[in-house]
Order: structure tokens, then sequence, then C-alpha cells
């Protein structure tokens, strides 16, 4: 056992001073029934050199493919000093500041982050985050709930073209509590969500609206009309956000007349790698208003005794460790190591950095999609405007042209047919500034192969029948 | 001591406060602005967001000496009951970071993830040997995430037998606050058992409350009180008669690693605390992880996704494989990362490591709790072993010189010490509750136990010095009622405050 720091002595000394004989007596209330033998199918303990040839072994098995993917978890460079600083034992081994004398290098950071996102989304306040996306979404979607005082209902407007993992999340999360997700199509021409749809709930009684920037295709939605149109039927609205795009896009807090209530999202182009899927932290913001109703840590500044600033958690009422059932949730941690990460990401880059990122991934979406569709048969599905990954339309299943492109160490994409069937021949591209002209014309290279390769395969299958 | 560092040394100094217009890391972002030729000007943003505008020394610096005003594992003995803060090996981050693994698209086809996918399927399995389980999932991210989806998993269970009278989850009253704050979550009552004098539940208590109500229980055992249930099996017997299931909260999992399993002592369902137990680290607060191991009956509600094998490929398990999962908990597959350090530990550990976790645990806690009794503490259950943690109450210390639970825990820091868990449980008065954890030496309990019986002497000469700890910390003791009463939640520009 590696980490255990005891000497044969001390053992003896420490079993002397306790009054026992053996560390087996110290576990004489545990009924001997109880026990269990050796642990089987463990092995014997691994030392460093041999869990490192392992895990290297492990690693090099899954390859470094060039990755086209996107859906939900972006390929962003992080900049070196991001890991470096986050991975300092002072950030890594920390936990919960409650002692916030000892920890106000955590609650500064983390006012700090709270302070950046509230700027990024342009809203008043922001918590200290939350696990991910998709389960920020599921404590916005029961906040929303709990704070719209005019609506009886708990239903909430989820639209089609949001995540599907997104929205099987939340239904995990909400449904015991008695909350119904109404879905809302979306346009089949433009991909956004359809507002002759939304008409149809005109006049009920509902507790939000969700809003996606982009949604899952890609697509930019009309973010003002989905506002006013929530605010018009006294429902809430929930922005559901990624947040490099908010560097470009108008954020949250400026939607509609009076801006969205809450949004939320996932934090992972700040800083996390892709590390498949997770960690990664969802993030939350809302109106002053609704704080109270916020659920996870928040941190405020304070002074101490002798009226010096410092930073502590604060509105502790609202969370499980002093409500208990009452609580607004039952989330104890939030993504701590994760914020500190993007934190200095943001600082690192800043502002006019993040719109230089999100610029070269939207043009190189551009080049990208200029590429494909230079190949017969290829062409954009939808005609709404896109930011950094949309949808094309194949001749072919993607599946078979996944596969084939996979075997060229090309991830060429996300096959919608499973989530989205009545799309046919549907292929989610995603391009960042990750991916250069090389990397570009290997793919149109690959594809346009995979595409011939058919073509004849099909004329010799006919031959055949001739 | 309390001179080393001068206070002024350690002024305020937010990020936004080193900005300067038109400063930026140059490196950090393409030399050239692409602009957004797609997009429509109504759409675009038109105020920059104002974050940060620094160079890349003043950012690291900044942050390298934000980090320096944390208590961490890496610098000080953080004794937090109920944390187990335990060393992180670095190979678990190294390992956990490799270009292959941390490049990983989560939606990666199988081609490209059996490396991955393998690493997950033989944690599910090691998971369920430690725990004597027949199944784990490794979806949940975290502690509560994982309570979640196990009082899930007993509704869903209920449900499926067409049960819906159940609408009560038992919680002992010494319970985490996550554990009734969870039932409610899955549309469950939360009602409190006591515990006796000696820290077990009150079988009497529980024999009141149980009934066709009775959806589950949730324990944890080792309980918080630091004592080991030994009516374990009686409880477990009676909670099935009455047709509930049995939680167990593995936030103290670490006191019984290799020693006792949760299968065998009849628990139906029970998640783990990685971020303890297989010491991936605390981060701050979080990320954690939280698998969920589950008794045959409740197998077919796990949460998704899960990692399959044919014997020879791995792959994922999802809706199609498991429709009665309580679903998905999460964007992709959970806290993928922290799920890979847990591996590479228990690795390192092997199966005689993990048994040497329980044991050294143990006795670090019970040489603690010994030498504390005999320098005239008190314990709280002094009647009883202590497992990997224990309580002292200071309610004779409050009384007698005036320095309650959480002076003790402020001039602690100045011994620098991290303050153990403090006024929790709730129900024992000005307690502490103490975990060594297996990776601390002799010298580190030795001093602790020195401090604590010096901030006593001090107390009895000068209880307000006590009484105004710590004097050596970048602050003193911050107003929390004005923290909450007049909320400053960001940084605001200077114009903006203006307005406001």
């Amino acid at each position: 056992m590696p980490f255990v720091p005891h000497t044969e002595e001390e053992l003896w000394q420490m079993l002397d001073v306790i009054g026992v004989d053996s560390i087996e007596q110290l576990f004489d209330e545990i009924p001997g029934e109880l026990r269990c033998g050796e642990l089987q199918g463990l092995g014997p303990g691994l030392w460093e050199q041999e869990i490192s040839r392992l895990m290297q072994g492990k690693a090099r098995q899954d390859g470094q493919p060039l990755c086209f993917i996107g859906a939900g978890a972006y390929d962003h460079h992080i900049p070196a000093a991001v890991w470096q600083l986050a991975s300092r034992g002072e950030y890594y081994t920390a936990y919960t500041p409650y002692q916030a004398e000892a920890s106000q290098g955590t609650l500064q950071l983390l006012y700090e982050y709270q302070s950046m996102m509230t700027e990024l989304m342009d809203m008043d306040v922001s918590n200290a985050s939350l696990y991910d996306g998709a389960s920020a979404l599921a404590e916005a979607v029961l906040m929303a709930v709990r704070a719209n005082r005019k609506s009886r209902s708990r239903r909430i407007l989820v639209p089609a073209n949001l995540h599907p993992h997104y929205r099987a999340t939340v239904q995990t999360l909400v449904k015991n509590q008695g909350i119904e997700l109404v879905e809302i199509p979306y346009d089949r021409s433009t991909g956004q969500t359809d507002l002759q749809a939304l008409v149809q709930h005109t006049g009920q009684d509902l507790a939000a609206l969700v809003v996606p920037q982009p949604n899952f295709f890609g697509v930019l939605e009309n973010v003002d009309a989905l506002t006013e149109w929530a605010r018009a039927n006294a429902a809430l609205s929930i922005a559901v956000v990624n947040p490099l795009a908010m560097a470009v896009l108008r954020p949250p807090g400026e939607w509609g007349k009076q801006g969205a209530d809450i949004c939320c999202g996932d934090g992972q182009p700040l800083g996390a790698p892709l590390s498949s899927g997770g960690p990664y932290f969802g993030f939350l913001c809302s109106k002053q208003t609704l704080v109270r109703q916020m659920p996870g840590r928040i941190i405020g500044r304070t002074v101490d005794l002798d009226g010096k600033e410092g930073f502590a958690l604060t509105l502790q009422a609202r969370e499980q460790h002093i409500r208990r059932s009452k609580a607004t949730s039952n989330i104890c941690t939030n993504q701590g190591l994760m914020v500190t990460a993007a934190t200095i990401h943001m600082s690192l880059i800043g502002a006019d950095g993040l719109i230089r990122i999100a610029g070269r991934c939207h043009s190189n979406l551009q080049l990208l999609v200029e590429k494909l569709t230079s190949l017969d048969e290829i062409e954009p599905l939808f005609s709404g405007p896109v930011f950094h990954e949309t949808v094309l339309r194949l001749p072919l299943e993607p599946q078979r042209v996944l596969r084939t492109l996979a075997a060229h160490n090309i991830l060429g994409g996300y096959n919608l047919a499973k989530h989205y069937p009545e799309l046919g021949n549907a292929l989610l591209v995603c391009a960042t500034e990750n991916h250069n002209q090389g990397d570009m014309d290997k793919y149109r290279l690959k594809m346009e192969q995979v595409l011939t390769s058919r073509r004849q395969g099909a004329c010799a299958t006919m031959a055949k029948f001739d | 001591m309390d001179e080393l560092i001068p206070r002024t040394q350690t002024l305020i100094m937010l990020i936004f406060e080193h900005s300067k217009s038109g400063r930026r890391a140059q490196a950090q972002a393409p030399m050239a602005d692409d602009g957004l030729s797609g997009i429509p000007d109504d759409l675009k943003r038109k105020r920059k967001p104002r974050l940060p505008e620094v160079s890349e020394m003043q950012a690291v610096r900044h942050y390298t000496r934000l980090s320096q005003k944390n208590f961490s594992i890496d610098t000080q003995f953080y004794p937090l009951g109920s944390c187990t803060m335990k060393y992180n090996p670095r190979a678990c981050n190294t390992l956990a970071m490799l270009p292959g693994l941390i490049n990983r698209h989560p939606l990666a086809p199988d081609s490209h993830s059996q490396g991955f996918l393998s690493t997950m399927y033989e944690l599910q399995e090691i998971l369920k040997e430690v725990t004597g389980m027949s199944a784990v999932s490794l979806a949940p991210m975290a502690g509560a995430q994982g309570e979640f989806a196990g009082i899930a998993m007993i509704r869903a269970y209920h449900d499926a037998l067409g049960d819906t009278g159940r609408t009560e989850i038992l919680v002992p009253d010494a319970a985490h606050g996550t554990n009734p704050a969870t039932a409610v979550m899955c549309g469950y009552k939360a009602r409190e058992i006591p515990s006796k004098a000696d820290g077990d539940v009150d079988m009497d208590a529980l024999e009141a409350a149980l009934g066709p109500q009775t959806a589950g229980i949730m324990l944890t055992n080792p309980s918080t009180l630091g004592v080991f249930e030994r009516r374990i099996k009686e409880i477990a017997g009676r909670v099935h008669e009455a047709g509930g299931l049995l939680y167990y909260d593995g936030a103290n999992l670490n006191a019984i690693l290799g020693r006792v399993r949760p299968g065998d002592m009849g628990f139906d369902v029970i998640h783990m605390n990685l971020h303890k137990t297989f010491s991936t680290p605390h981060g701050g607060g979080g990320p954690g992880a939280g698998p969920v191991g589950v008794s045959k009956r409740l197998q077919p509600f796990l949460p998704i996704p899960m990692v399959g094998t044919d014997g020879h490929d791995y792959h994922w398990l999802s809706e199609e494989q498991c429709p009665q999962s309580i679903g998905r908990l999460s964007a992709f597959a959970g806290n993928a990362g922290i799920l890979l350090r847990a591996y590479v530990y228990a690795k390192m550990l092997g199966a005689e490591g993990m048994q040497r976790v329980a044991d050294y645990s143990t006795l670090n806690a019970n040489y603690m709790l010994k030498r504390l009794m005999d320098a005239g503490f008190t314990a709280a259950y002094p009647q009883r072993r202590a497992t990997h943690e224990f309580i002292i109450t200071l309610k004779n210390e409050a009384r007698e010189l005036g320095i309650n639970a959480m002076d003790f825990a402020k001039r602690l820091l100045d011994y620098g010490i991290h303050a153990p868990t403090t006024y929790f449980p709730l129900l024992v008065p000005e307690c502490f509750l103490i975990e060594p954890t297996e990776t601390e030496a002799k010298e580190s309990l030795d001093a602790f136990i020195d401090a604590m019986i010096k901030i006593r002497e001090e107390a009895r000469t000068d209880a307000k010095r006590v009484r105004g700890a710590p004097y050596t910390l970048p602050v003193r003791r911050l107003d929390d009622v004005r923290a909450a009463r007049e909320l400053d939640l960001r940084w605001q520009a200077e114009e903006e405050e203006e307005r406001a």
C-alpha cells in the first residue's frame, strides 16, 4: 500500500496508546458475520511505473483522431498556463471553502468567476457552478417553477432542437416532482424553433420557455421573439447558451426588451478538455430578483473583524446543509476545479481573445462547409444562420460514411439519425480554431473518396444485376 | 507566530483591477480577427464583455498568489470529518491527462474508444467487488447525484410493482443534509428517526415509523456519529419486511474498505464518493463522482450510460439496452476524467491496499481519540470504538472557558491545521467531527493534539485572544450577516457603480 506512512514501530506505539493488541481489535464492534474475506479479482497493487505503462497503452488504443464532432463538447485550444495553475495542489487538493479565512484563494477566484460570467451573459448574478450543462438546465427548470409566482402550472416548454441528451437529463431530474416538459417542434427549413407552433400555447398557464442559442443543429434562434413571447405569456425564459458564442452574440441579458430571466449552459468551451464528456461545469445566472431561488454555492464579498475586505459563502440558508428537506436543491459540491480553470482561461484570453477565437471557429466552419458542399450531393440542410456547427445532408447513410472515415482516423461528425430520423441522411459537423486548412482538405478528400467508391460500388452492383 | 505574516502584504486585488484597456495576452488568441460574416447584425453583440485585460504573466502571477491563500491537503493537515481529505496521488492526475484520454470526444465511436471503455468497465467491476453489489453505474457526477439516482431507483422499483402508496423515506437525525433534500427531489417526504445515546439508530422509533407508506431508509454506516451501526442486519430485515428498501450513503466507505461490504449488510443501493474513498481531488469543492451500486432487484433501473462487453470489445449500454433505466444524469457519461483517476488509484492499491485503507484510517482515528481523551477532552461516544472518524464535544470548554467549537476551529488555523468539521452532526453540541485518514503520519496527529491542548491553555489565560482568532491568515473572521444582507456577488466597473 503505497500511501500509508506508518512505520512498524509507530504502529505498535499507536496500538499501545489505544490499549489494543492489534488493528483487528479496532473492528471488534462489527459483527463477525459481516466481515468479508479477501477481495477477489482486484489483483496485487501496481507501482507507479506499472500503472503508467498500463494507462499509456489504453490511451494509445484510442488514438488521436481528427475530430469534427461537436454536439455539446467542443475541442478548443487551452492555454498552457490554465492547467499548470489549476493543478497546483492549493487549488487541486482544497475543499469547499467552509473555513473562509483559510480559503480566500478559492473564494476570491469564485467571486471573480461569478463576475466574469455575469459580464459574459450580461446577467445580474451567477452561482459558483453546477455539475454540467444538462443538469444545470434541470436546476434552472426547478428554479423557474419555484420562482414563477404568476404560474400555478408546472409546465415547461422545451424545443425539440435542444440537445437530446439535455432533454433526457432534465426529464430524469425533474419528473418525480410533477413537472411536465412539453415539446415545441422546429421549423424544417430554417432549423429554428417553430414560432407558429409556439403560438398554439399562447394564453396557457406555463412556468417557463427554454431558449437555446445556438440550438443543437448549430442554428441561431430568433431569441428576441422567443423571449418576448414568454414574457407576454407570463412564462419565465430560460436561456441555454454556448459561453464562447456569447462573446460575439447578443447575450441573454439583452434578449427582448428585458432580457432572459435565467441563463445556463455548459462551461466546457472555457478551458475544460474534452475528456470523454467530463468533468465539465454547468453555469447558472439569473436576474437579481431570483437570487434566493438559486441552487448551489454563491460567494459574496464582505468584511472581516478589522473591516478588511474578504470573501465568504453566502445565502447559505438556501442550501441542504442548513435547510435539509426545504433546500433549493440537494446539490452539495460544485465543479470547483473546472471553474478554477475557466476563470484563469477567461483572464488569459480576455474579451478580445474570445472574440477572435469565436471568429476563427465561425470562419473555419464556413470553410469546411464550402469544401464539403463542393462535393456532389452534399448540402446544408437548414437555412438559419449558424455559429461553429451545422447540419449537412449526405447522399448516403451517415453511419456508413462515418465508419469509413473513422477507419482513416477522421471522426466526421455526429449522426442525427437516432434522435431526428425525420431528417434523413443528416450529419452534424463542427469546426473550431483547432482545425486548419490541412485538416479540412483531408476531410474533404476522404469524403470524396467515400462518395466515389459508393458510386463505383453502386455501378458494380448494377452491373452484376444486368 | 501571529506576527509572521504582516497583514499589509495581503491587500485584496481583483484580477479586474490589474486590467488596462487595450492590454492582452497576445499569444492566447489568433493574430487576426476573422469577423462573423455569416451572422446577421441583429444577433451580434454590440458591447464587449468587461473581462480582465491582462498580460499572460499578470494572470499567472495573480492566480499563483491567490492559490497561496488556500489551505489544502498538499500544504496542511486537513482532518475534515466526513470528507476524507486524504493524499491525492500525483500519478492519478498525470495518467488521466494522457493525450489519448484527455482529447477523446465523448461521442467518439467505439472503434476509437476501446481504451477508455475498457477502463470504465474494469472500474465498474472493481466497485462491484469492493461494495458487494450486483451491478454498478458510474453515471452520477457527485455524491448528491448518486443519492438522487439511488432514491429515484427505489421509486422506479416501487412504481414498476404498482406499489404507489409508498410516500416516505426514513432518514436518521444524524444524516447529511443531502439525504432529506434528495428524498424531496425524488418526490418523497423525509421522515426523521432519532439516534440513541450510544449512537445507534433507535429501533423502537424505527419500528414505529415503518409501515406501508415506507419507500425506504437512507443510512450511512459507519454513521456520521463516527460509530458502526451494530444492528444493521436487524434494521435491514425490518425495513425489508415492511416492503421498503435500504439506501447506503457511501460517505464513510473509507472506514470499511476491504473489511465489510454494504452488499453483505443487506443494502439494496449505495453510492460511493470517489473523491473521498478513491482519492480523486476535492478541487476546491468538486468535481466529484458518485457511482451507484445495486442489488439484483434494482439492476434494471440503473442510470445510463454504462459500459458492457461481449467478452472481447466494449460498448456503451444506453436506452435501447436498459429500457427501465431511470435515465440520464448528464449530457455525456458523468465525470469521466475523475473516474479515470479513481481507476488508477484502485489499481495502485490492489486488494491488500484496499484493506489497509480501512485499517490505518481506523488506527489513526482511534489513536487521536485516545490521546484527546487522555488530555481531558470529551468524547461524544466514549464507550464506543472510533471508526475512521470520531466526535469530541467542546461543551465543557465552552461553559468553563468561554471558548466554543468555532473558537477552537479558528485558532487551529493559526497553528497551520485545517479545522475539523464543526457543528455537524447537529445533535452533538459544540462538536468536532475529526477524520485524520490513513495517509497522515503520526507526527501530524500529535501536532493536532498538541495544538488542541495549547489552545485550551491559551483560553485559560486569555480567552478573548482565542475568540479573536485567526490572526495569521489573509483575513480574520468575516461578517457573514453583512455578506447575506448587503449582497455583493460580483465586481462592477467603476462607471457602473457610480451610476448605481
